[in-house]
């Protein structure tokens, strides 16, 4: 017979403390849609899309009345479509448009990859995404773009690195009567992971199977209330131990849901991504966990290596549940979405240097970060350079995700709503590191590359 | 297959009657009940077979919340896979 106490427990934990799955993915590949004909090669994209993917959201709702999970987000993710526009040519926003077509008839919330990885250099195709990246962005409401420019094994690409910054920028002028959104629809990425199933880096790799279902689960309030409740004079050891157990039992849940999304959808199971992903409301922030492990705020010195703590005790404790663990697999640190964060970002306790430090030991980097409307392209270069530079060192992901609010100076604030929440404009170093972006080039593969 | 159903709320005449008479016209067999009531609060955790549900589980699902909400409890009807796989290796 199960016991009274884990019921509760289980119950508890969807009712008060914001536990869910964040997204049942379904990852699609394209490479069967290629055609030398960009308007053929769109209608085997749309065609294939709402084959695979038509059953996708019935099945998430049913899953979630049957087992009183809530499940938020149904996505898609799908080949980096750069390797589709390097047969057919064209224009790429036609893709886009494509992509966001086929997003509405079935219904799902964002669909990833209108993608390019470029981390070695440019392939056909490459540049012309990258380029209409900012157009594509704003044409749609539900497509989801990312640029891998680096990588351990293969150095960071310079030349796309200067790229992106000029792209981040144009993508928020062109929609500064929309709160900037379109750069909030783009992901800089250093070692990208194939199978993500989180927006907005999703995208499926090509060396995935045809159609595969991956889940990432939630739960920072899950582990804020098992702290909340433990009593103060915990060590440090205990905690984390404590922190193990609770992520092993969000993981056991998005490995059960998983396999049963995939069993019910006939496809194969890819991943369980553990992450913790913040949400803004109210007790779903991974800040408010860093704070009820002793921190007065998010921010302040000693953040770095409880974040390392929390981030290491969460992959532990999921690794063990699941058959399948990937992904970006950690703690998220978005500061628009996660409210102890915004607090802190606001009380400016967390300045960007010290979301820097953080993102060497948690999963993802400088995430839904708005910055002042007037920095230049060559400072959000700089700023993706460092970050692709902390994941290519340290065999990690690592990714970048600027808002420059066009408009906007430092203390005010960008009103996103919904999941993306409130982001305010944090200060940056302005000191020009334009000579070094110029350079372009390739930043040589670090030691760590020369592993065989 | 098995289902949990929770029940939390103020306790009053006919909590227990209410949702077994659902189950009943669902055909979900009823295979053991826990309750307490801690002071003026009732909880209860049901164990039903739903091997031979007539209806969906989700239809179940939402009559006992409808009928939960019009009495000011809060009712839940859970898989017990969900349970099984979070608590146990």
């Amino acid at each position: 017979m199960l016991n009274v106490t884990d019921i509760m427990e289980t119950i508890r934990m969807i009712q008060d403390e914001n536990l869910d799955i964040r997204t049942i993915t379904m990852g699609i590949s394209l490479l069967s849609c290629c055609d030398s004909d960009i308007e053929r090669s769109c209608e085997k994209v749309y065609e294939k899309i709402t084959t695979y993917a038509k059953d996708l959201v019935r099945v998430g709702e049913d899953i979630e009345a049957e087992y009183g999970i809530p499940i938020i987000n149904k996505r898609i993710a799908v080949t980096p479509i750069a390797m589709l526009l390097a047969a057919s040519g064209g224009d790429p926003v036609r893709y886009a448009l494509t992509l966001e077509r086929a997003a509405n008839t079935v219904g799902v919330n964002f669909i990833g990859g209108f993608s390019a990885l470029v981390h070695k250099g440019f392939s056909a195709g490459d540049k012309a995404l990258i380029e209409a990246i900012p157009e594509a962005l704003a044409q749609t409401d539900h497509v989801c773009a990312s640029v891998n420019v680096g990588s351990t094994k293969s150095g960071i690409n310079l030349d796309a690195v200067g790229m992106m910054g000029r792209v981040i920028r144009r993508c928020s002028e062109i929609t500064a009567d929309r709160q900037c959104v379109a750069a909030s629809k783009l992901v800089v990425f250093c070692n990208a992971p194939e199978d993500n199933p989180f927006m907005a880096g999703a995208f499926h790799g090509p060396g995935m199977p045809d159609c595969v279902i991956n889940v990432g689960v939630s739960g920072p309030g899950v582990v804020r209330a098992a702290l909340h409740a433990a009593p103060d004079d915990m060590d440090i050891t205990e905690v984390a131990e404590l922190i193990k157990k609770t992520a092993f039992k969000i993981t056991r849940m998005g490995q059960l849901i998983g396999t049963q999304a995939a069993k019910r959808l006939g496809v194969p199971f890819g991943i369980v991504d553990l992450s913790l992903a913040p949400t803004p409301a109210v007790g779903d922030s991974v800040a408010h966990i860093l704070e009820e492990i002793g921190l007065e705020q998010c921010g302040a010195c000693g953040t770095t290596a409880c974040l390392a703590m929390l981030n290491d005790a969460v992959k532990k404790g999921g690794v063990m549940a699941s058959s399948s663990v990937g992904g970006l697999s950690g703690a998220f640190i978005p500061v628009s979405e996660d409210a102890g964060m915004i607090d802190a970002a606001r009380a400016g306790t967390l300045c960007i240097e010290k979301l820097e430090a953080m993102t060497a030991v948690c999963s993802v980097g400088l995430d839904m970060i708005a910055v002042p409307g007037d920095t230049p392209a060559e400072v959000l270069s700089a700023i993706i350079a460092d970050e692709a530079a902390i994941g290519m060192v340290n065999s990690k992901t690592t990714a970048v995700r600027l808002i420059p609010a066009v408009g906007l100076k430092e203390g005010e604030e960008l009103e996103f709503g919904g999941l993306f929440g409130t982001a305010p404009i944090m200060k940056v170093n302005t000191s020009s590191p334009a000579k070094f972006i110029s350079r372009g080039g390739l930043i040589p593969a670090p030691l760590q590359s020369l592993k065989n | 297959m098995r289902a949990v159903i929770s029940v939390v709320g103020k306790d009053a005449v006919g909590i227990l009657a209410k949702v077994s008479t659902i189950c009943a016209s669902h055909n979900a067999n009823v295979i053991e009940v826990t309750q307490s009531v801690l002071q003026d609060m009732f909880a209860m955790i049901m164990l039903v077979d739903i091997t031979g549900l007539s209806c969906e589980l989700k239809e179940l699902s939402g009559l006992m919340e409808e009928m939960g909400k019009a009495q000011g409890l809060s009712i839940h009807v859970m898989h017990e896979d969900i349970f099984n796989s979070m608590h146990r290796i």
